[in-house]
């Protein structure tokens, strides 16, 4: 029993904090959060040399075959650093076709995404749809799919899209292909960019039939966002910290006073919790399968209530100037609030984890 | 990374469940002396086998568990719903803090009765004026010769009608500043000058007491740690009651909450619903304590894990009994609700537990104190005084 990353994931982790801390400094993150593409081609190929790009892909397919430890590592230095990067859609694209894609789509596109060289993201939720995650109203229909999907992060970047469809399997469309529609939505959270994707009888190949592979996608995904906003509520939590310690009203730093300080304390209970559970899940997904799906739905559902509470605890902690533009705590609360409510919110896993437990 | 046990350790659980099953001690009477009997006899049922003091070095009698040992024990023991031990403050608390402070002759005179039951412990911290602030105790002792004379009121001492022994802080320098003036005595409670008052709580059961001490005698050899160092001695007393409890609170935590879900699957709904376990509400309420149950489970190894690596457990090991007893209050709530007019009557188990668990917030350091802890020494926010 022993709860501390082995040495290379603590490489991994070393590696990945200084990299970001150095690439994105504030005024970067805020460029890219008013730049409609969102990162620049340099980022992406240093990300690639990193091995990064590479992560979930199998050894075989020319990738580095890390498992889901490592990704979480990854994706809470991303949320900490609140780094504006297609990474997630693109991995999260990438572990549906290392789940279920066809031998023919594997050596296609498994490759090139390793080597950074092709983008992939998901295109999920419908325009006209519930929000469940594993529900689609999309038909197919002889090869061809017509569908508007919402939300789709970092499309405009990507050269294939994997779509959820009404038949519970998923399709890969090129981005390019004629009948694909991609415009940009105005974000709740500026550093990930999203966009709507219309689909007219666009060419669509289906991955294989394969829910069991496609669900431990779903619940790595999951897992890693949970990750990433336990990053982005520490960096929130020190910012309210180091505040409290510095601001002085009525003669002492607000951080003397209890209003504040137990707050303060009330985020690392929520902080710690997220982070537990994110690296409980992360090890159920490589070592106890049968854990997978209740860990990766516990790690959501409390990481998008904790994202929130803590980044808005924050904001308050920081009185007035927390609300302005010109401080960098929004683009914090806005992401935690937009992974809140990405595949699934937090009502959503609550109820699977419910169903899993027999309730 | 590695979440699970070793071939060792579960080979430990194997061995100590076995060895529960082979001894369970069958339902505890009722009434106080009779369940009090029932426990030391069980106690010494678990010192003949071997677990009783697992935490202890094996020179003391005890069995020198480590530290993941000592979690898988008491995770075992509530799970194995096994009754609680006579000795319970003398084993997780007196022992230890002999052990760690006491000299050679006290470790011997002191800590084999522990083991056996033979002599029971009580803990003499809190007083009428003193509860968060414990350092600022008045319980007063004056040295007379060889001996000091105690006068002043304690509360909430569990067991105190059937200690001998009482953990007793008590200020031997009245001009020090507070947290120096104090003393860590181990008093005879077996004197007409310690007069012990059940203090009935708002469960309608007595489970603590008030301690009346007017002119107690308390040999001088009987300070444990040094006269003048009672505030550090106390804080290991302390440190030994948060570190051991978190285990087996949360599996108790696990254990109330399956009862809970039965509860919900087999009670009507006030709602369209059919059961309460079908009301969405219900439902997710349901859920949200079955995560934080998990995360008081992962917090607890992570801070064994912190713990073992650096010598003292990391942030996350200062929030367990803070967030076990919201757990708690919140897990006693939902019976209450789903109980519907039910919950008017007291007439059963939850009754009990969603008024004991008004104190958990309170028991060990309240909630208040531990945000204060958590700020000051975690976060390194400044100091409120």
């Amino acid at each position: 029993m022993n709860f501390d990353f082995t040495d290379d994931q603590r490489a991994i982790k070393r590696t990945a904090r200084e990299f970001l801390t150095a690439r994105y400094p504030a005024d970067t993150v805020r460029t890219l959060a008013g730049d409609d593409r969102g990162f620049t081609d340099e980022q992406w190929r240093e990300l690639a040399e990193l091995g990064w790009t590479g992560l979930v892909v199998p050894e075989a397919d020319g990738g580095l075959g890390l498992g889901a430890v490592e990704l979480v590592v990854i994706q809470e230095e991303l949320g900490y650093a609140l780094a504006p990067t297609p990474f997630f859609s693109n991995v999260a694209a990438t572990l549906l076709l290392v789940a279920a894609g066809t031998d023919a789509q594997r050596s296609r596109w498994l490759g090139p995404l390793a080597r950074g060289e092709a983008r992939a993201t998901i295109a999920l939720w419908d325009e006209h749809g519930g929000w469940s995650p594993d529900v689609s109203e999309a038909e197919a229909s002889g090869g061809k799919l017509t569908a508007t999907k919402i939300a789709v992060p970092d499309a405009a970047a990507a050269d294939v899209l994997i779509v959820a469809a009404a038949d519970g399997r998923h399709y890969l469309v090129g981005a390019s292909s004629p009948g694909v529609r991609i415009e940009a939505e105005r974000a709740l959270d500026p550093t990930r960019k999203l966009f709507s994707v219309a689909l007219d009888r666009a060419a669509a190949d289906p991955l294989a039939l394969e829910p069991a592979r496609i669900g431990h996608a779903y619940h790595t995904i999951v897992t890693a966002l949970a990750a990433e906003t336990v990053g982005v509520a520490q960096r929130a939590m020190e910012m309210a910290v180091s505040y409290a310690k510095d601001r002085k009203q009525f003669g002492r730093p607000i951080g003397a006073y209890q209003a504040v300080s137990h707050r303060c304390a009330q985020m690392l209970l929520e902080v710690e919790g997220a982070r537990s559970l994110a690296y409980w899940a992360g090890w159920a997904l490589d070592h106890e399968p049968g854990a997978a799906a209740r860990a990766a739905s516990m790690a959501k559902a409390y990481a998008s209530d904790a994202g929130f509470r803590v980044t808005a605890s924050a904001m308050q902690v920081h009185g007035g100037i927390g609300f302005t533009w010109e401080h960098d705590l929004h683009f914090f609360l806005k992401r935690a609030k937009a992974n809140a409510h990405a595949f699934g919110d937090a009502r959503w896993h609550r109820e699977r984890v419910a169903e899993l437990a027999g309730v | 990374m590695d979440l699970t046990l070793s071939p060792n350790e579960l080979a430990f659980r194997d061995e100590l469940r076995a060895w529960l099953q082979a001894n369970d001690p069958g339902r505890e009477p009722a009434g106080d002396e009779a369940e009090f009997a029932f426990r030391r006899e069980w106690q010494r049922s678990l010192h003949a086998g071997g677990w009783a003091g697992v935490s202890w070095p094996t020179e003391y009698g005890g069995r020198g568990a480590t530290l993941i040992e000592q979690a898988i024990y008491n995770e075992e023991i509530v799970r194995a719903k096994a009754p609680q031990t006579a000795n319970v403050l003398g084993l997780a608390m007196g022992g230890p803090t002999v052990i760690a402070h006491g000299t050679e002759e006290q470790r011997h005179r002191y800590l084999p009765p522990i083991l056996s039951a033979d002599e029971i412990w009580c803990q003499g911290f809190s007083e009428p004026d003193s509860g968060s602030d414990l350092a600022s105790v008045n319980t007063r002792a004056t040295r007379h010769g060889d001996e000091w004379v105690v006068t002043g009121q304690k509360v909430w001492t569990t067991f105190a009608q059937h200690a001998k022994w009482c953990m007793l802080v008590a200020r031997t320098d009245a001009d020090a500043p507070k947290h120096k003036g104090l003393s860590y005595f181990l008093m005879d409670m077996d004197q007409d000058a310690v007069q012990v008052r059940p203090l009935v709580q708002i469960t309608g059961e007595a489970e603590f007491n008030e301690l009346f001490i007017e002119e107690a005698r308390i040999p001088h050899e009987n300070i444990v740690g040094g006269e003048g160092n009672g505030w550090a001695v106390a804080i290991t007393t302390l440190m030994h009651e948060r570190a051991t409890l978190a285990f087996g609170l949360q599996v108790r935590v696990q254990i109330a909450l399956a009862e809970l879900i039965e509860k919900a699957r087999s009670t009507r709904a006030s709602t369209a619903a059919h059961f309460a376990s079908e009301d969405p509400v219900v439902r997710q309420r349901l859920a949200q304590l079955l995560i934080e149950a998990e995360v008081l489970r992962l917090n607890a190894y992570r801070g064994l894990t912190a713990t073992m690596r650096d010598g003292v457990p990391g942030p996350e090991g200062s929030l367990g009994k803070w967030h076990w007893s919201d757990v708690n209050q919140s897990l006693t709530e939902l019976a209450m609700e789903i109980a519907g007019p039910r919950a008017m009557l007291a007439e059963d188990e939850w009754t009990y537990r969603f008024l004991r668990a008004r104190a958990n917030s309170i028991e060990g350091g309240t909630t208040e104190i531990l945000k204060n802890i958590v700020a000051e020494r975690v976060l390194g926010l400044p100091r409120m005084r």
